[in-house]
């Protein structure tokens, strides 16, 4: 029979893990149960992915796994191994903003700008996945990202035109 | 969430053994659901595999059939051409459920086998909820409905089943496959979900370790037309208050084949058997449809809090029905 303290240590195990975030290789060892919202919060720094429900609802925490976008407060570290991660931090070089964030600044499209690194995060994906033609099609589309103060007209108004559109 | 082991699992077989042979153990697909339930303290496994990199993964067409794996995520089976051609209610339902970013995690396995959304079973400092802990009683029935079940409910437990996707699959008699200790096996979905009874804890035919290897998905004949319609509180990201999935073939204007699924009543995605025999040989039209809907909510067994959703069932399938059928 195994003792409670080894039960224990076994269950807070490290597990290696491998991967890239914003470009750069990382070799960690992470216990099973980090998320890796908090991860990339905690370990690294990375505080643009946010914390809004921690439950998957709300998208503030979206970041890029491979190019598609998820929520990270739902996702192991573990999991990430061999995968590549994008978080706000990494869509521009330092000190400049990539052309959705652009976006977002000339329409004011935010109030208190918690769900913002999200929305961008998810609009980006949204604009490759060509999901960005309508506004119907963006609101549908961005329905995972909520936004607290109700910008969403201004955040489809920057959307549109990241993605080339006409803002109406 | 607390701690436990995570293995990374690299072969069916040895997935399978683990978990089977360790009653603390749990499979890890997309998360959503298992995670999720982690956090807030309903589930506590020792031991999580994580399945994410068998390979079990990828859509392919076989003649009539469509064998989907289980780790093929929603936004992967969404965006499939012959489930868009052949089976749009199938994508339909799809990308009416969760958001992109939660169906680019959760895979079509996970997706059969969430959980209930009952806000009970997902608060442990409720002490009555039988699927959580048999025989503890059920806050629900004497608490606040919304969310719950109409039909397949027991004085033990109205849990509703919240899969889009598992309606049309069920409209579709699609087959699950899967893996035990003992070898693989095929399971017809229509009989893969059990009614709650006096076990809710027990939610379908798998066995402990039991791994989903695949969906397949029969593709009914090429004039089928097809619509899955789901109603909910909000226009966008939100599970249904009711929903849905019809397939009919047309001879003019008489119904010569028809499968009909409801979401957002069932304790388990509920075939509506007894409709599609009222709608096989009948007339296109209102009256029919009705019928159908009558006969499917007849044994409906609402609470105060669900007493809605007996009409509201009933206009969803009349609607979905008039739209598939482009009725007047
Ligand atoms: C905010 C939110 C909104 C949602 N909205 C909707 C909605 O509108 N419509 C809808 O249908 N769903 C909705 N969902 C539910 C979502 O679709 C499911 O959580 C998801 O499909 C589960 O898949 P997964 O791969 O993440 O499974 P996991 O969470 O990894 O696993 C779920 C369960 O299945 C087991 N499991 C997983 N794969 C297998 C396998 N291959 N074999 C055996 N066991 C396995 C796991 O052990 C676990 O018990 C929503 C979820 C969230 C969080
Ligand atoms: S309805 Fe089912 S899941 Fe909800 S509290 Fe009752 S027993 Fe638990
Ligand atoms: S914090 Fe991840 S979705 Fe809300
Ligand atoms: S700007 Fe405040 S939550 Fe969106």
């Amino acid at each position: 029979m195994k003792t409670r303290e080894e039960a224990l240590s076994r269950l807070g195990a490290s597990v290696g893990v491998e991967f890239g975030v914003n470009g750069v290789r990382r070799r960690v060892g992470v216990e099973g149960r980090v998320t890796l919202l908090d991860w990339l919060r905690d370990e690294l720094g990375l505080t643009g992915v946010k914390k809004g429900c921690d439950q998957g609802a709300c998208g503030a925490c979206t970041v890029l796994v491979d190019g598609k976008r998820v929520v990270a407060c739902l996702m192991l570290v573990a999991q990430c191994d061999g995968r590549e991660v994008t978080t706000v931090e990494g869509v521009a070089g330092v000190g400049e903003a990539g052309a959705v964030q652009d976006a977002f600044v000339r329409h004011d499209a935010f109030q208190c700008g918690y769900c913002t690194p999200g929305q961008i995060m998810s609009a980006i994906a949204l604009i490759g996945e060509g999901r960005a033609g309508t506004r119907e099609e963006i609101a549908e589309f961005m329905s995972g990202n909520l936004c607290r103060c109700g910008a969403y007209p201004r955040i489809r108004d920057a959307i549109v035109d990241a993605a080339g559109g006409e803002v109406g | 969430m607390g701690p436990f082991t995570y293995v990374r699992a690299v072969d069916p077989v040895e997935a399978v053994g683990v978990v089977s042979a360790d009653p603390g153990a749990a499979f890890l697909a997309g998360g959503t659901t298992q995670l999720d339930l982690m956090k807030d303290g309903v589930l506590s496994p020792e031991k999580l595999v994580d399945i994410t990199r068998l390979p079990l993964r990828g859509i392919a067409r076989t003649g009539t059939t469509i064998r989907v794996g289980a780790l093929t995520t929603m936004e992967e089976l969404a965006a499939d051409p012959t489930v868009a051609v052949r089976v749009p209610f199938v994508r339909e339902a799809l990308l009416a459920g969760a958001s992109v970013q939660l169906r680019n995690m959760a895979t079509i396995g996970g997706n059969l086998l969430q959980r209930a959304r009952c806000r009970y079973f997902r608060d442990p400092s409720v002490a009555a909820c039988n699927k959580r802990e048999r025989g503890s009683g059920c806050a629900a029935i004497d608490g606040v409905q919304r969310m719950h079940a109409i039909l397949g409910t027991s004085p033990h437990c109205v849990a509703l089943h919240a899969s889009d996707v598992a309606v049309p699959l069920i409209a579709l008699d699609a087959l699950v496959h899967t893996r035990g200790t003992d070898g693989t096996r095929t399971v017809p979905l229509t009989g893969f979900y059990l009614p709650p009874g006096d076990t809710p804890d027990v939610e379908n035919v798998l066995r402990r370790g039991e791994l989903i290897t695949a969906v397949e998905i029969p593709l009914p004949a090429e004039r089928t037309r097809t619509h899955y319609l789901k109603v909910r509180d909000r226009a966008s990201y939100e599970f249904a208050l009711t929903s849905a999935a019809v397939a009919v073939e047309l001879d003019g204007t008489t119904i010569t084949g028809a499968r009909v699924a409801l979401g957002g009543v069932g304790t388990v995605p509920w075939r509506a058997w007894d409709a599609e025999d009222v709608l096989r040989g009948a007339t296109v039209g209102r009256d029919a449809f009705r019928e159908a809907a009558e006969v499917t909510l007849a044994g409906a067994r609402p609470l105060p809090g669900t007493a809605f959703k007996v009409e509201l069932a009933k206009r969803t399938l009349i609607r979905a029905l008039e739209t598939v059928t482009g009725a007047p």
